[in-house]
């Protein structure tokens, strides 16, 4: 991750820079860009705000009357419950990425053995496949994977009755394996800026593979952590095709459910556009609030940058 | 590091669950789907989702149906749009993204604003977008009425149910078109080859060129696929579905490109402007080669993006829609609606040779760099 972030405070401009474009010109520009980018965003929530007979495709683009608030209500009883199975999946599956892909980039980036790249670049090529070419063997994988509920004996304990597939267990496996690719790649590159004396000296000193992950690596992750977690969490959270395949009604994550939900023709489209704006709440807010951390994410997916 | 050899067991024992879940969930089930494509699992839907179900090896006989197969016109159309689909996609991020990233790079008054809202559609899930631009492109409204904001009545296209095409070919030319297509491109490297004065380079480009074309000339043109003629073109009811994917993707471009623009030194462009060169020649000649990498990246992200692109695309237009939809969609339809495993496992493995292709130069050309730095 060699890749100069943009940072949020803009590089003093030079006096002198003055192009063939005026400043006027140049700001018309970046108007009609954010147009084009606000635009749908205006529409969705104006549409989320109408009430169903203010709907009609003429007056699309006014701002409604009467704000019909009652859209949200209605699309959180439909979708309510797939936002908590998404929040549960995402945080779950996050940290556990998040910490395997530490404790990888940790060991690649300081502890290189031969043939470190080369591993490291099989492992990411699970980064960039097309899940469907891994779907029906993973289907079948998920549905082979269960047991009735038995009893330890000697323990007196009782397992419950497990099955994989449908329940939201399968989707985090899902997500955890094919997240670590990302997920190491982005702390290997964090710790490859750490410096490597700093592990020499604490060699030196006596400590052992994990002494020093926990008194050096670890307290410096702190950042690498938030970039991973961040990302790992978007991505988990915007994912369908294994929301698609995996889950039963029980456990269906929210893009799931909004596809269901703006899928029926007969929908009234205030009910679609608030269920949206419920979908893409989480993480839009992860992105104004954190976006100098998650273009960090998305740089290090280039892999070089 | 000599004799540290149980912190190095730990290094190999903290990397081993990983290895082993992504050899067996990457490589392992690649393995199998490739397997199961070279079966008959569920094309006799009895089979398909009995506990036992008897599968027999039929060899490349889905790959041949796919391809050649009257009941497939359906996938075939898919590949066209994927071709079609990623060509504009990826125009359009680097057009769009590059451009925007030049006007940011000339420090407008609240530069952080404008990035944010040129980046936030990165944040969404494909499906939320294109719930969004579904309602955009609804042919009375949305979109269309654009016009009567000046004045004029409102537009006529309609976006996602178009089913016109433009540049039809049939699919029987295909073997022609690719073979004249790469045996141009190798006459290409064959010149440049020769001009740098790489002779063996040189010979055999051309060599291959020449075998191309020949067969081009004599063979191809008797060459049928199909039995009868079938046309396949560039469908319009795609072009909603790009201008949405661009929406949401050329943020990424823009990022990409700004981070460059940031790492070109100023004394550069003062250099160049001190030896005469107008703002247009700085740029062609000093800028944007050194952001020709930035640009090979970000063609390869988003081409292997697009070629798997597919919640976007059932978000839009729904699953049925055969004018719009992408391999991807196809493989699960075909797998988990109508239980042709097998079928959807060919149509699986497709995709990722398609995505090899982009993809393993990248990698393979990314690690022999930093091996050679290390």
């Amino acid at each position: 991750m060699t890749t100069t972030v943009p940072t949020t405070t803009a590089s003093p401009a030079p006096a002198s820079r003055r192009f063939g474009l005026s400043r006027a010109g140049l700001y018309a520009l970046l108007v009609v860009a954010a147009l084009f980018f606000l635009l749908p965003i205006y529409l969705l929530i104006a549409t989320a705000l109408k009430s169903p007979d203010a709907i009609n495709l003429a007056t699309t683009w006014q701002w409604p009357r009467a704000l019909n608030w009652a859209s949200f209500a209605e699309a959180w009883a439909k979708i309510g419950g797939n936002v908590g199975n998404s929040l549960f999946l995402a945080i779950v599956a996050t940290l556990i990425s998040a910490m395997m892909g530490s404790l990888n980039g940790y060991a690649l980036s300081k502890w290189k053995f031969r043939g470190a790249n080369i591993l490291f670049a099989l492992m990411l090529f699970g980064m960039f496949i097309p899940y469907q070419a891994v779907l029906i063997p993973l289907f079948q994988f998920v549905r082979s994977i269960g047991w009735e509920s038995f009893v330890i004996p000697g323990f007196n304990i009782t397992v419950p009755e497990f099955t994989l597939y449908g329940s939201i267990w399968a989707l985090i496996l899902a997500h955890v394996v094919y997240g670590l690719p990302i997920t190491t790649l982005i702390f290997r590159n964090y710790y490859a800026e750490v410096p490597d004396a700093l592990v020499e000296a604490a060699t030196i000193d006596g400590a052992g593979f994990w002494s020093i992950y926990r008194q050096v690596i670890f307290p410096l992750s702190v950042p690498g952590f938030v970039v991973v977690i961040i990302w790992q969490f978007t991505q988990v959270w915007n994912e369908f095709l294994f929301a698609a395949t995996l889950t039963n009604t029980s456990s269906q994550p929210v893009t799931y459910a909004l596809s269901q939900l703006a899928g029926g023709q007969a929908v009234s489209w205030n009910l679609p556009m608030a269920g949206a704006i419920l979908a893409a709440l989480p993480t839009l807010l992860v992105y104004i609030l954190l976006g100098r951390y998650f273009v960090r994410g998305l740089l290090a997916g280039s892999v070089k940058g | 590091m000599k004799g540290l050899s149980r912190d190095r067991l730990w290094s190999i024992a903290v990397l081993l669950p990983s290895i082993l879940l992504l050899a067996v969930f990457v490589y392992g089930f690649i393995a199998r789907t490739v397997y199961v494509s070279l079966t008959d699992w569920g094309n006799d839907p009895a089979q398909a989702l009995a506990l036992d179900p008897i599968i027999r090896w039929v060899g490349l006989a889905n790959y041949q149906e796919l391809f050649t197969g009257f009941l497939q016109g359906r996938f075939r159309q898919e590949l066209v749009n994927t071709i079609f689909f990623t060509l504009f996609f990826i125009l359009g991020c680097l057009g769009l993204g590059l451009g925007l990233a030049l006007v940011l790079d000339r420090n407008p008054r609240g530069e952080g604003l404008w990035r944010t809202i040129f980046l936030f559609p990165m944040s969404l899930s494909f499906i939320v977008t294109g719930t969004i631009w579904r309602w955009m492109l609804q042919p009375q409204g949305g979109v269309n009425q654009f016009p009567n904001a000046v004045g004029l009545p409102a537009g006529q296209f309609s976006w996602l149910s178009s089913t016109d095409a433009v540049w039809k070919f049939d699919w029987n030319a295909l073997p022609l078109i690719t073979a004249s297509v790469v045996g141009l491109v190798l006459i290409l490297l064959a010149v440049r080859a020769a001009r740098a004065g790489d002779r063996t380079r040189a010979i055999v480009s051309g060599l291959c060129a020449a075998l191309l074309l020949g067969w081009a000339l004599f063979i191809g043109p008797n060459v049928r696929l199909l039995p009868a003629p079938e046309l396949h073109g560039f469908n319009l009811a795609l072009i909603g579905i790009i201008i949405a994917a661009v929406w949401q993707m050329s943020g990424y471009t823009m990022a990409l490109y700004l981070a460059g623009l940031r790492g070109i030194p100023e004394e550069l462009r003062e250099a160049a402007k001190v030896d005469g060169a107008s703002d247009f020649g700085m740029y062609r000649h000093v800028i944007f080669p050194l952001l020709a990498p930035i640009t090979l990246s970000a063609m390869i992200i988003l081409g292997h993006i697009s070629l798997k692109i597919f919640d976007l695309v059932y978000a839009m237009t729904g699953p049925d829609n055969t004018y719009t939809s992408v391999p991807a969609l196809n493989m699960y339809l075909t797998s988990f609606r109508q239980n042709q495993f097998a079928l959807g496992a060919a149509i699986g493995t497709i995709l990722l040779i398609l995505v090899a292709f982009v993809i393993v130069p990248y990698l393979t050309s990314s690690f022999r760099g930093e091996e050679g730095h290390a």
